[in-house]
């Protein structure tokens, strides 16, 4: 902890706490969530990632725009996951799970030995494939629960209800439950939930998203409602989303990276990426092509 | 792909008949009340006398019919199918029958000697074949006793169970407390008091007490509470620590916060029934405070009663008056914990996971 190498991630923590003394300055800023600076570059270089002895994912070499939406596709167990779980440190949660490589969050690798993972996590949010509001907790409990629960964070009422607004707001919920915030999470519906969970995810105020499949569990309007989300998120923040439906890549992803593994057994690997509108119409790769015309294998 | 054709099945269909002979929805009945009057008349044609056997006949009488009934019309799976169902039934029917029994003649036989000066007094100065005394001075023996055996074993038995879910998965350390708990598990409670007594009592030469009590019954608790709770927090879906932590949520507060408050209804029912088996513990308490009259509210000094051993203390004497107390004492032993029980479910449903 406090090394200079580490200063970056920490000044977005604490641009988040509000100290008493700064009370109107805080609620400035909780207003201007979005300073279009916020959002941040990530690079991954050479990266293994490995489950115990299991090397599962080799050699990647991805650049992630700011402010873009960057989508991981391929088939199943090719590894797009468990890359997007590398980005904010989230792989390592399984025992026995590592990752070899360079992870550069601007400029900073993230498995740099004096980099604190939950720092890191903080600064990048995730969403998950399956909705899990915390179901403990009532909605606005939900949305607040990354600020309330964060190292030592003592936070004012009047701070709170802005944020969960704000959050809702980003998340395009507000509408539905701003009468019934005391009720249970757990209680919305499927889509409902995810939404809960995206603007759980933006209340912590991270400089990128990640977003792993998070439409996969909902039906189609449901799934209309995240992706135009992701439209409106991507101005804010660094958005990765890893999705099985091509259809929903092409639709909201601004670069595609395509992901493949030679066989069982076998680690995946980055095939290729590009702008989303070169990899749907002229890949570079015959996998890729194969993949994206449904003619697999 | 293009056009759905349905399969135009050939022309001999070696198909399953999807229709079948089938007894009467009030088969069950019928059978019941058949098997129910043969029973009465073998009852009284032949030696089957009483209640109990004309019951068990009767209850063998109507498996017979129905099974057999059943096989003749609609075949043996069915037959097994009843037959089972029935087994099921018959064993809830005796296992509630054993817990009614207890409570109605705990209550029959208790409410005797029960008014309110039997929890105001205690047994100081009054002779077993004398009417009157009270269990002020057990009730408050037990409720000290338990509640120090609680503060120990519960903080103990819950972050024991942390430790193996959260921390301790695959680790040989978090593997052999396992298996020492399952050890504990197993301790008759007399070892438990044998233990604490010659280890508190006679090695370091504490003098017996409420607390050496406490301390023989948090042997028997920890291995319950460590159970209880680990099997709720393996319960606790995997999506939540993870959302938590991707949150930037430390762990140890998504263990607290989050983890724990969802399996706390689980914790707090695995508690209870902890404190309710160790609430009716005797042979410990005997070992390690003995037996009193008097009252003594401090559990760190002297001997201190409580409601087992006072019950197994007016069972021995054995006069009218002290029987009469035995169930009464009997009986408010039955309440205590479950008031108790009801209380912690009412703290649980508080505190549940809810849904709208």
């Amino acid at each position: 902890m406090g090394s200079e190498g580490q200063a970056p991630v920490k000044l977005s923590v604490q641009s988040a706490v509000g100290a008493a003394a700064e009370g109107k300055v805080e609620a400035q800023r909780v207003h201007e969530v979005s300073a279009p600076s916020r959002a941040k570059r990530m690079d991954l270089n050479g990266v293994n990632i490995y489950y115990g002895k299991f090397l599962a994912v080799e050699g990647v070499n991805l650049p992630i725009e700011p402010r873009a939406v960057t989508a991981f596709i391929g088939p199943s167990g090719c590894g797009k996951s468990t890359v997007l779980r590398t980005l904010n440190r989230m792989h390592e949660v399984i025992p026995g799970a590592y990752v070899t490589g360079e992870v550069l969050l601007d400029g900073q690798d993230i498995y740099a030995s004096n980099v604190d993972p939950v720092n890191v996590r903080r600064t990048v949010g995730m969403v998950f494939q399956r909705p899990n509001p915390f179901p403990t907790m009532s909605i606005y409990d939900n949305v607040i629960a990354g600020l309330k629960l964060e190292k030592g964070r003592r936070i004012r009422k009047s701070e709170t209800d802005v944020v969960v607004e704000r959050s809702l707001r980003g998340a395009n919920l507000w509408n539905e439950v701003k009468d019934r915030l005391k009720a249970p999470g757990a209680g919305l519906s499927g889509g409902q939930q995810q939404r809960l969970c995206i603007a759980r995810a933006i209340a912590v105020e991270p400089e990128v998203l990640l977003m792993d499949e998070p439409a996969s569990a909902l039906d189609p309007i449901s799934t209309l409602a995240i992706e135009d989300l992701v439209h409106e998120l991507k101005t804010e923040f660094t958005i990765v989303i890893v999705t099985h439906n091509m259809q929903q890549a092409a639709r909201v992803s601004d670069t595609t990276a395509f992901y493949n593994l030679a066989g069982i057994g076998q680690p995946g690997k980055l095939i290729e990426y590009g702008p989303t509108q070169e990899i749907f119409s002229s890949p570079r790769e015959k996998q890729t092509e194969d993949y994206i015309s449904g003619r697999f294998g | 792909m293009s056009v759905t054709t349905r399969p135009t099945p050939p022309a001999e269909v070696r198909g399953v008949e999807l229709t079948g002979k089938t007894l009467p929805r009030l088969a069950p009945l019928y059978s019941g009340l058949i098997a129910v009057a043969a029973a009465l008349l073998l009852n009284v044609l032949t030696s089957v006398q009483g209640v109990a056997g004309t019951a068990v006949v009767a209850a063998l009488l109507f498996v017979a019919i129905q099974s057999g009934w059943s096989f003749a019309v609609e075949g043996k799976r069915h037959a097994v199918d009843r037959l089972a169902t029935t087994l099921i039934y018959a064993t809830f029917v005796a296992a509630f029958a054993a817990l009614v029994a207890i409570l109605t003649v705990t209550v029959a036989k208790g409410v005797a000697a029960l008014s309110p000066d039997f929890f105001t007094e205690t047994m100081r100065n009054v002779s077993p074949r004398r009417e009157g005394g009270g269990i002020a001075h057990a009730l408050v023996g037990t409720l000290e006793q338990v509640l120090i055996a609680a503060a120990i074993s519960v903080p103990v038995g819950i972050m024991t169970a942390v430790y193996l879910v959260e921390y301790g998965a695959g680790k040989r350390l978090s593997k052999s407390i396992s298996f020492f708990v399952d050890v504990m598990t197993g301790i008759p409670s007399i070892i438990a008091g044998l233990f604490i007594y010659t280890f508190w009592v006679l090695t370091l030469g504490f003098e017996r007490s409420g607390f050496a009590a406490s301390l023989a019954l948090t042997i028997l608790m920890i291995p319950t509470v460590v159970r209880a709770t680990e099997e709720m927090l393996r319960i606790v879906p995997n999506d939540l620590r993870e959302a938590s932590l991707a949150l930037g949520i430390p762990k140890w507060k998504t263990i607290l916060k989050i983890v724990i408050p969802t399996a706390l209804g689980g914790i707090i029912t695995g508690v209870m029934l902890a404190v309710a088996r160790v609430a009716g513990e005797t042979a410990p308490l005997l070992l390690t405070t003995f037996l009193s009259q008097n009252m003594n509210w401090n559990p760190f000094a002297g001997p201190q009663a409580s409601l087992p051993t006072f019950v197994w203390d007016q069972i021995a004497s054995g006069t009218n008056a002290s029987l009469d107390r035995a169930w009464a004492g009997a009986l408010v032993l039955i309440l205590l914990v479950m008031i108790l029980y009801l209380g912690a479910r009412i703290v649980a449903r508080f505190f549940a996971p809810k849904t709208s």
